[in-house]
């Protein structure tokens, strides 16, 4: 690959950047091969020197924070027609509400699996609760001297706690594995960003 | 180590490399290679990081027929280096006692 090819496939590959951008990035690297090759490289090793289109890109991706990614993504790569710019205003019902719709829906579901888990250590609490009542009860029924009710009901209350502490750690796994999804999912969305961006 | 650390780190290396001279940046890479290996995309946005919080300037000369940007640095880019010199004692200090009490 020669200077020329090297330099319009990077300049394909960071199309996604304002123009001026481009084209200071453009003129630094063609300086700096210009510089390799009046040190005695040659063409070729001068490019080797800087790495593939693909290695400086992904760099740049990575260096680009990611507001300015989603800026450069919604920003248009030319000027709104007029008729554009009314259809956008008109449409502004239709389009936000749909938005607002998508990220309520996005929103609720989540809040959804959340209350399931909280429904679940609310149903442990409980169990806990009525198998520590089941115990104050049997000493009761111990004081009164019914025996075969207070071995009873210490049984079951046993049996009870027992099964609410075994409860007690699937909450516990639960939450965290969704707490640690809810990460993925944050940093999927960020990727989902930079992945587009590279493959234009 | 801490990126925000060796971000502020490899500023002050570029900032350095273009003190006694102005210099271009083929030059640059070279001057810094004992030092860091720093890429070209890397120092890229250094520059103009140190641009748009003017501890440079950059003017364009011809060379050999061409254009090639010189960097010259500003009072205020002198400014950090000495303000670096003078925090990183204090750096020293600390790295000397933590060595130090590591050995016991």
């Amino acid at each position: 690959m020669n200077k020329q090819e090297f330099l319009t496939q990077m300049q394909k590959a960071l199309s996604w950047l304002p123009q001026e951008d481009i084209e200071e990035r453009i003129a630094f690297y063609s300086e700096i091969i210009d510089d390799h090759i009046e040190e005695g490289m040659s063409e070729e090793q001068a490019i080797a020197e800087i790495g593939s289109v693909q290695e400086v890109t992904t760099q740049i991706v990575a260096e680009t924070p990611l507001p300015r990614l989603v800026k450069e993504k919604v920003k248009p790569k030319r000027a709104l027609r007029i008729w554009e710019i009314i259809l956008i205003v008109l449409g502004f019902p239709v389009w936000f509400p749909l938005i607002i719709a998508a990220g309520a829906v996005i929103l609720s579901l989540y809040i959804v699996v959340w209350a399931l888990v909280i429904s679940l250590w609310a149903f442990d609490i409980s169990i806990l609760i009525s198998a520590l009542g089941g115990i104050a009860i049997s000493v009761v029924y111990f004081i009164n001297a019914n025996i075969t009710p207070a071995f009873m009901t210490l049984a079951i209350a046993m049996f009870i706690g027992g099964l609410s502490i075994f409860i007690l750690f699937g909450c516990v796994a639960v939450s965290k594995s969704i707490i640690k999804l809810t990460w993925k999912g944050v940093i999927g969305i960020k990727y989902m960003f930079i992945n587009k961006e590279t493959r234009k | 180590m801490d990126v925000q650390l060796k971000r502020g780190l490899l500023d002050l290396c570029v900032l350095a490399a273009i003190k006694n001279e102005d210099s271009y940046g083929y030059k640059i890479i070279k001057d810094l290679k004992p030092c860091i290996e720093m890429s070209e995309s890397t120092l890229y946005t250094i520059l103009k990081r140190l641009e748009g919080t003017g501890m440079l300037t950059v003017r364009s000369a011809e060379h050999d027929g061409r254009l090639r940007k010189y960097y010259h640095i500003t009072e205020s880019g002198i400014k950090r280096i000495e303000e670096f010199k003078r925090e990183w004692k204090e750096v020293i200090t600390i790295y000397n006692f933590v060595t130090k009490e590591a050995l016991l």
